[in-house]
């Protein structure tokens, strides 16, 4: 007999794909979707159930249809679950309702939960790669960061009262995707992006299907533990800023709160604190764990993913077209012909011989 | 005298070439016209016997004004001024140079300047630096996982800092042989000068002998300021944590780290070349756990740059900095005090330390680690007494 899956959170996209690419894999029986509005697209073989997490009714579904793994996608930034403090009542009173009812539910066997990069929160005081057992450096997280905390540590909790039941929790890093709608890709799609003045921080991300394709993989696969899943390497944020064509907007960082307010009202893009703060001090963490303990290994790099979003979108008014277009023109009028400009090019592009070698 | 060839002054002109308003001046404008209103004549003002009106033909100044302007001993006085009123006065848009330079003298301008520039083989320089223009603005660069921009830090910050060191500072290194050529270590320093430039220097040193990049451990007061987080990011610069320090020394790079940290750094004059307390040995932690060397360095001449003689507690407490340093130039001479003094810099780099005798669970013997910390301080300590007592002169 296969598994029976549920899953919440299936009406955003990520949450709709992974139930979708779920129900088609092998072993796994049945999958039930659940979330407060109806998905927006098509569900395939998946079941839903229009049911609030924060309701009794989702341990009676857990009941009935015998639930052997339960998948919780549903924990979500505010920008993206509409408003604080809607988000804090979903996030942190959804996710103790529904653990609520997995420890009731004797057939439970696994629990995954999809958590976020977010949870380390961002500070002066970061190190350069958060491990798996290190906490969020700055004292009184608050938002989202205070939030995922919450979460996990519930999870947590879980976790020792039903030592029989498998628990998994993914702390992902930004997923980026051509079709995906989230306030990181809303922010690197503004036509010109405000950064913090003096502040370049660093980034992971991860490719859309990449993190479809490690919950699975942690679904299916018998390994307890939390594990962060990003790309191989970091991106600056000027670098992404550039590589996108866009001109970037420097601005003191009270200045980008500021103007963050603005556009939240405007409904463009994300700007709360902890996004501002990701946005000056950035973050990064160590994927050992993911490659060697849990055994994923994502496809894509953190700039392939990146690369990948960027040819989806338009580029900006320095796309790399017109920066080579001038390049060669200014070649040209110097050097003479177009041969000649071709093979300069090709010469320069030929990085110089590094003067000095540098290890690691 | 009589075949040179003269050329009248002040007659032929347009007026007003002054100053290139539109509006010419007064004394322009009567220079221009007849109708022009007469100047009132103040022959009180000019002294006869001046060379501008010769006692000789006194009567031009009620006649041609233009004429007599200046001494014109064999023009006669009845010519008539250049000018006629209907042309306008000279503007600025008549002096402008770009309609008078064809095309082609530009481009001969432009290949001079890079030749210039670039030297005699400029055509592949200038494409390659025109290539890493392009690179860095289209983002087509890599950067480690700490944020470390090779690229831009040899070829801009290493730059632009190099000359300081070898022609402001003129520092004499010794012992770079004792700086690993591969592998990790880790170069510990005494810290001082108000600004940390002490470790500016210490990185283009290594850079330039032994030919590896020093990635310095910072504050986290470094990553709080704007700018300076940036740059100390793009130029290999971490936190100085535990975390991070053990994870580069097993990346196998060479890690520089000032344990003193502020208390050296912004130490009074009067305590030079005195090592304050060493951290708390979180450094040799770091070195025990990996294995790699400890390379005790020690610098001469950084504590003279800027003589701290005082220090405001109270507006550094308020803008939550460690301290507002006062030295005999600064605040007084404004950004001119920020000039550091040319002292004569010393940097020796120390035999090794190594810690690779020492077994797994030494780095949890406090004792150990603690003798270990003495050893490093102590040897960076005497090196320093012997090196000022070499030192001829604070600026020799």
């Amino acid at each position: 007999m296969g598994r029976v899956v549920l899953v919440t959170g299936v009406a955003r996209d990520l949450g709709r794909r992974f139930a979708r690419q779920l129900a088609a894999a092998p072993g796994v029986d049945r999958v039930i979707g659940v979330d407060i509005s109806p998905p927006r697209g098509d569900l395939g073989a998946v079941s839903f159930a229009r049911a609030d997490i924060r309701n009794p009714v989702i341990a009676k579904v857990i009941m009935r249809e015998q639930v052997d793994t339960v998948v919780h996608m549903s924990v979500l930034p505010p920008a993206s679950a509409g408003g604080r403090v809607t988000a804090k009542e979903l996030n942190v009173i959804g996710t103790m309702q529904l653990l609520a009812a997995c420890q009731q539910s004797p057939d439970l066997e696994h629990f995954v939960l999809k958590s976020s990069t977010a949870v380390y929160g961002s500070s002066s005081r970061d190190p350069a790669m958060f491990s798996e057992d290190m906490d969020a450096r700055r004292i009184g997280a608050v938002g989202f960061v205070k939030d995922l905390n919450e979460v996990e540590a519930y999870v947590r909790g879980f976790a020792r009262r039903r030592p029989d039941v498998r628990v998994t929790t993914l702390r992902t890093a930004s997923a980026l995707g051509p079709g995906l709608s989230t306030p990181l890709t809303a922010y690197f799609k503004l036509p010109v992006i405000p950064t913090v003045l003096g502040f370049d921080p660093r980034m992971q991300f991860l490719n859309d299907t990449d993190l479809i394709d490690a919950v699975e993989h942690a679904t299916l696969r018998d390994v307890a533990g939390t594990f962060n899943v990003a790309g191989d390497g970091v991106m600056m944020l000027s670098q992404a800023v550039r590589r996108l064509g866009r001109p970037a907007l420097p601005m003191p960082g009270f200045a980008v709160a500021t103007f963050g307010q603005a556009m939240r009202q405007a409904r463009l893009a994300d700007f709360s604190r902890e996004q501002v703060a990701f946005l000056t001090f950035g973050r990064g963490v160590e994927t050992t764990r993911m490659r060697e303990v849990l055994g994923f290994h994502p496809s894509r790099t953190t700039e392939q993913a990146f690369e990948e979003f960027a040819a989806s979108v338009q580029p900006g008014v320095v796309s790399e077209r017109r920066v080579r277009a001038a390049e060669t023109m200014l070649l040209g009028a110097l050097g003479g012909g177009r041969e000649r400009t071709a093979e300069l090019t090709a010469a320069g592009t030929a990085r110089p011989a590094e003067g000095v070698r540098h290890d690691g | 005298m009589g075949d040179a060839e003269i050329i009248p002054i002040g007659t032929r002109g347009k007026p007003g070439r002054g100053t290139g308003s539109v509006k010419p001046s007064s004394s322009a404008r009567s220079l221009a016209t007849r109708t022009a209103k007469k100047p009132v004549a103040r022959s009180g003002d000019v002294p006869e016997g001046t060379s501008e009106r010769p006692v000789e033909r006194p009567e031009e100044r009620r006649g041609d004004v233009a004429g007599a302007r200046m001494p014109e001993p064999r023009q006669p006085a009845v010519e008539p001024p250049a000018p006629t009123p209907t042309e306008p006065p000279t503007t600025r848009d008549h002096r402008h140079p770009t309609p008078g330079i064809p095309a082609v003298d530009w481009m001969a301008g432009f290949t001079n300047a890079a030749v210039e520039v670039f030297g005699d083989n400029w055509e592949p320089r200038l494409a390659a630096f025109l290539a890493f223009l392009r690179r860095r603005l289209t983002g087509d660069y890599t950067v480690d996982e700490y944020g470390f921009d090779a690229e831009i830090t040899q070829r801009f910050f290493m730059t632009a800092i190099r000359p300081v060191a070898e022609k402001w500072f003129r520092i004499e290194v010794r012992g770079t042989e004792n700086i690993p050529a591969d592998g990790g270590a880790l170069v510990v320093s005494n810290h001082s000068g108000t600004i940390p430039i002490d470790g500016l220097m210490t990185m283009v040193t290594v850079h330039d002998h032994a030919h590896r990049f020093l990635r310095p451990l910072g504050a986290d007061l470094v990553f709080r300021l704007p700018v300076v987080s940036e740059i100390a990011r793009k130029g290999g610069v971490t936190l100085a944590c535990n975390e991070d320090a053990e994870r580069m020394l097993r990346g196998g790079e060479i890690v520089g780290v000032w344990p003193e940290g502020f208390k050296g750094i912004g130490k009074p004059y009067s305590e030079r070349y005195k090592l304050q307390r060493f951290g708390r040995g979180g450094f040799v932690s770091a070195a025990i756990r990996t294995g790699v060397p400890i390379i005790p360095t020690s610098v001469v001449g950084a504590e003279e740059i800027y003589p701290l003689v005082g220090n405001i507690p109270s507006l550094a407490r308020l803008l939550g900095i460690p301290y507002i340093p006062i030295t005999p130039f600064f605040p007084l001479l404004g950004p001119l005090g920020l000039v550091p003094l040319p002292s004569k810099w010393i940097i020796e780099f120390g035999e090794p330390i190594r810690t690779d005798v020492y077994d797994a669970g030494a780095a949890e013997d406090p004792m150990l680690v603690f003798n270990v910390t003495d050893q490093v301080r102590e040897t960076i300590q005497q090196t320093l007494y012997s090196l000022l007592i070499q030192r001829q002169s604070v600026f020799g």
